[in-house]
C-alpha cells in the first residue's frame, strides 16, 4: 500500500489553480470580474497581499493584461483569468507579450461562446482562439487540466514554461474543472520544481537584450537593476529597437517559433490507458476526458479493443504523440464540448492514415461516458 | 541649465539609429529635451527611471533614452505603467502619450489611473491630430476644422483634457505648451516629485498634418498661435467663460494631497 505523508483537502477548481500559483511564485495579479472565472480573482484577492504579493482590479481586461505584462517587466511572475469574453479583449496585449518575449500566465475558464453565449455552462470553445486569437504568426502554448488537481500542477507548470520560454502560457480550463470541488494532496514546495526566467551572466554594457545565447530564449532582467533596454512590439533588431529590415524581422519571428519548436518532444504531456492493442482510441482533453475514461473501461469489460489518450498540452499540438495513436490505431474517437478544434489537428496529423470520428456538442451540457460508450460501440470494428 | 551636449551624451542612447522618426518642426524634440533636463535636475538615476509610452509619434520618445523604455499598444501605456509601478514602487514610472492615444483608444484607462491615484507622472502631447495615421480628427481637433477624417469639418466638440483628469481624481494637473519651454520645464519637474497621479498636458504642433488643416504653414506660425492663445491660470481665473473660449490655459491646474494607491 501506497503511503500517504499528506492528507488530501477539498478545494475547488479555482483554489487549487491559486495555490498552484502561489507555489510557482506568482507575486502579481490583475483580473477583472467574469463568470465563471471571478473565483480566482476573489480567491487570489484574499490569498496574494498574504503572500506578499500585489493583486489589482483592472477596468477591464485589456488593462488587466497591461499591467500583467508590465509587472512580470519589473520581476514579478504574473497572471490573471478571465473567460472568454474577456479572453478576447486580452488578446492585443497577449500578442504584445508574445512579440516582446514577457513571461505571464493567463487562465481561461472557458464557457459557451460566441458572444456572451451561455456564462455558466462549460465549453471547449477557446481552444482556436488561444492558438490564433491575437493577429499575425506567433506560437502558443496552452495547457488543459482535467481535475482539480490538475489544475493546481498545470497552474505551476504553466508559469514554469513561461518562465523557460519568456512567453504567455494559457491555461484553458473548461467551467466543470473550475468549479468542481475534489479532494487533492497538496503538493509540498520543496516537492514542486519552479523554474526561474534566466539571468545576464554578462555586465550590462556587454547584455544584448533580444539575442540568442543558443537556446533561443535571451536571458531576462528586471527594470531597475541595471540592465536598461528598451521593450517595443514593432519587429526589433537584438538590441531592441525597432527595424524594417526584412533579415532582422524574419529572424525575429523564426526564433519567437523555433526556441519553442525545437522542445516539442518535452511538450508531449499525456495520460494513457488500454492504448497497447487498442483499435479505436480516444483522444481527449480537460473534463471530457473524465468521461470517457469510465467509458472506455466499460467498453473494455464489453471486449472491445478500446484505449484512451488525455491531452495536457493543447498548444503547440502534440503531434509526435497524436502520429503514434494514429500509426497504431484503426480508428480515433475525439470527443469535444465544440464543434471539432482540436479534431481538426488531429485530422491534419492523420493525412488520411486512419477513420477520425468526433462527438461535438456546443448546448451547455457534458458528453456523457454514455454517449462516448455509444459511439464506440458502434464504430468498432 | 546645463550645457546641451553634455545632456545629450548622458541620456540618449548611443546605440540607437539616429535620426528620429520625428518631422522637422515637430514639438516632440522639444518635450524630449524639457523632460530629459527635468529628470537630470531632480537627480534620478537612469535605473531607476522607467518610461512607458503608447502608440503614436510622441509615443516613439521611448526609443531614443537610456532609460528602462516600453513602447506599448495603443492607449495602454498607463496599465503596463500600473503594473510596473505595482510590482516595484521604487522605479519613477513616467508615461508618455498623444492626444489620441490617452484620451481615445486609452481614456478609459486615463480617467482609472487619474482616480486611482498611483505614483505615475503621464504627459500627455496633444496636438490635435492622429500625425503617424496621416492626419485625422482626434478628440482634441477643434471644432470645425477639416482633417483626412473629417473633411466636411470635425462635427465633435474636443475634450479638455485637464479637466477630464481632474474630476477622475489626479493629484496634479498641469498645462503648458511646447513653446513655453521654462514653463515645461518646471511643470515637467513638479509633476516627477508629485506623490500619486500626475498629468500634464503638453500643447504642441503637428506640423506635417495639423498644420495644413489648420491653414497654419510653419512650425513658427504654429508656435506663435501657442503663444498668442496661452493665458496663464492666475490670469485665467480672473476672466469669464466667453473669453477663455479657444484659449490655452497654462500653468498648475490641481495640486492637491491624496493617498496614493500604495499608501491605502
Amino acid at each position: 500500500m501506497r503511503k500517504v505523508t499528506r492528507k488530501q483537502v477539498l478545494l475547488q477548481g479555482s483554489e487549487a489553480c491559486v495555490k498552484g500559483a502561489l507555489m510557482a511564485g506568482c507575486h502579481f495579479f490583475a483580473g477583472y470580474p467574469i463568470t465563471p472565472a471571478s473565483e480566482i480573482m476573489e480567491v487570489m484577492a484574499r490569498e496574494l497581499p498574504k503572500a506578499g504579493g500585489v493583486f489589482i482590479q483592472m477596468e477591464d481586461e485589456i488593462g488587466s493584461m497591461g499591467a500583467v505584462i508590465g509587472a512580470s517587466l519589473a520581476g514579478a511572475k504574473s497572471m490573471t483569468a478571465t473567460s472568454g469574453p474577456g479572453f478576447s479583449l486580452m488578446q492585443e496585449n497577449i500578442g504584445f507579450a508574445i512579440m516582446t518575449e514577457v513571461p505571464c500566465v493567463i487562465v481561461d475558464v472557458m464557457r459557451v461562446g460566441p458572444s456572451q453565449g451561455l456564462p455558466t455552462q462549460p465549453s471547449q470553445g477557446d481552444v482556436m482562439q488561444a492558438r490564433w486569437g491575437t493577429h499575425g504568426d506567433h506560437p502558443t502554448i496552452a495547457l488543459a487540466p482535467s481535475s482539480v488537481h490538475e489544475f493546481l500542477e498545470l497552474t505551476v507548470q504553466a508559469f514554469n514554461l513561461s518562465e523557460r520560454y519568456r512567453t504567455p502560457v494559457i491555461v484553458l480550463v473548461d467551467e466543470v474543472v473550475a468549479h468542481m470541488r475534489e479532494g487533492v494532496i497538496v503538493p509540498a514546495k520543496g516537492d514542486i520544481e519552479v523554474e526561474e526566467r534566466s539571468q545576464p551572466t554578462v555586465p550590462p554594457e556587454w547584455y544584448i537584450p533580444y539575442g540568442d545565447p543558443g537556446t533561443g530564449v535571451p536571458p531576462m532582467p528586471a527594470f531597475g537593476e541595471g540592465y536598461r533596454y528598451h521593450v517595443t512590439g514593432l519587429c526589433h533588431d537584438v538590441q531592441g529597437y525597432p527595424t524594417t529590415r526584412k533579415d532582422e524581422a524574419e529572424s525575429l519571428i523564426s526564433r519567437l517559433f523555433w526556441k519553442i519548436s525545437k522542445d516539442l518532444h518535452r511538450l508531449q504531456w499525456l495520460d494513457s490507458f488500454y492504448t497497447e492493442d487498442a483499435l479505436i482510441t480516444v483522444i481527449a482533453y480537460g473534463f471530457v476526458a473524465r468521461a470517457a475514461l469510465p467509458a472506455v473501461k466499460e467498453a473494455r469489460e464489453k471486449g472491445l479493443k478500446v484505449g484512451l489518450v488525455k491531452l495536457k498540452v493543447l498548444w503547440p499540438f502534440m503531434s509526435q504523440t497524436v502520429t503514434k495513436v494514429l500509426e497504431k490505431s484503426q480508428k480515433v474517437l475525439v470527443p469535444e464540448l465544440n464543434i471539432g478544434q482540436i479534431s481538426r489537428e488531429v485530422k491534419r496529423v492523420n493525412q488520411g492514415r486512419c477513420e477520425v470520428v468526433t462527438i461535438n456538442k456546443v448546448d451547455g451540457t457534458l458528453i456523457t461516458p454514455r454517449e462516448i460508450l455509444k459511439t464506440l460501440e458502434e464504430i468498432h470494428p | 541649465m546645463k550645457e546641451t551636449a553634455e545632456l545629450v551624451h548622458k541620456y540618449l542612447r548611443s546605440t540607437k539609429k539616429f535620426p528620429h522618426i520625428w518631422c522637422a518642426g515637430c514639438g516632440n524634440g522639444i518635450f524630449m529635451q524639457a523632460l530629459i533636463r527635468a529628470i537630470d535636475r531632480v537627480g534620478y538615476s537612469k535605473d531607476e527611471v522607467v518610461l512607458v509610452s503608447g502608440i503614436g509619434c510622441s509615443s516613439r520618445l521611448p526609443v531614443y533614452v537610456d532609460f528602462n523604455t516600453v513602447h506599448t499598444t495603443h492607449g495602454r501605456a498607463l496599465t503596463f505603467a500600473t503594473g510596473i509601478k505595482l510590482a516595484k514602487p521604487r522605479l519613477k514610472v513616467i508615461t508618455i502619450m498623444g492626444d489620441g492615444d490617452a484620451i481615445a483608444i486609452g481614456g478609459n484607462h486615463l480617467i482609472h489611473a487619474a482616480r486611482r491615484n498611483v505614483e505615475i507622472a503621464s504627459f500627455i502631447i496633444n496636438n490635435q491630430i492622429y500625425g503617424m495615421t496621416g492626419g485625422q480628427c482626434s478628440p482634441t481637433t477643434p471644432l470645425g476644422v477639416k482633417t483626412t477624417s473629417c473633411p466636411y469639418g470635425n462635427l465633435e466638440p474636443n475634450f479638455d483634457i485637464c479637466r477630464v483628469v481632474e474630476a477622475a481624481g489626479a493629484a496634479f494637473v498641469a498645462r503648458s505648451t511646447v513653446y513655453h519651454t521654462r514653463l515645461l520645464d518646471r511643470l515637467i519637474g513638479k509633476a516627477l516629485k508629485k506623490k500619486g497621479f500626475a498629468m500634464v498636458e503638453v500643447v504642441s504642433q503637428c506640423v506635417t498634418y495639423g498644420g495644413r488643416y489648420l491653414g497654419l504653414d510653419s512650425p513658427a506660425e504654429m508656435m506663435k498661435w501657442q503663444k498668442d492663445n496661452s493665458i496663464p491660470v492666475e490670469k485665467a481665473r480672473e476672466l469669464g467663460e466667453a473669453e477663455l473660449e479657444g484659449k490655452i490655459v497654462t500653468g498648475v491646474l490641481v495640486d492637491r494631497e491624496r493617498p496614493t494607491y500604495h499608501e491605502e
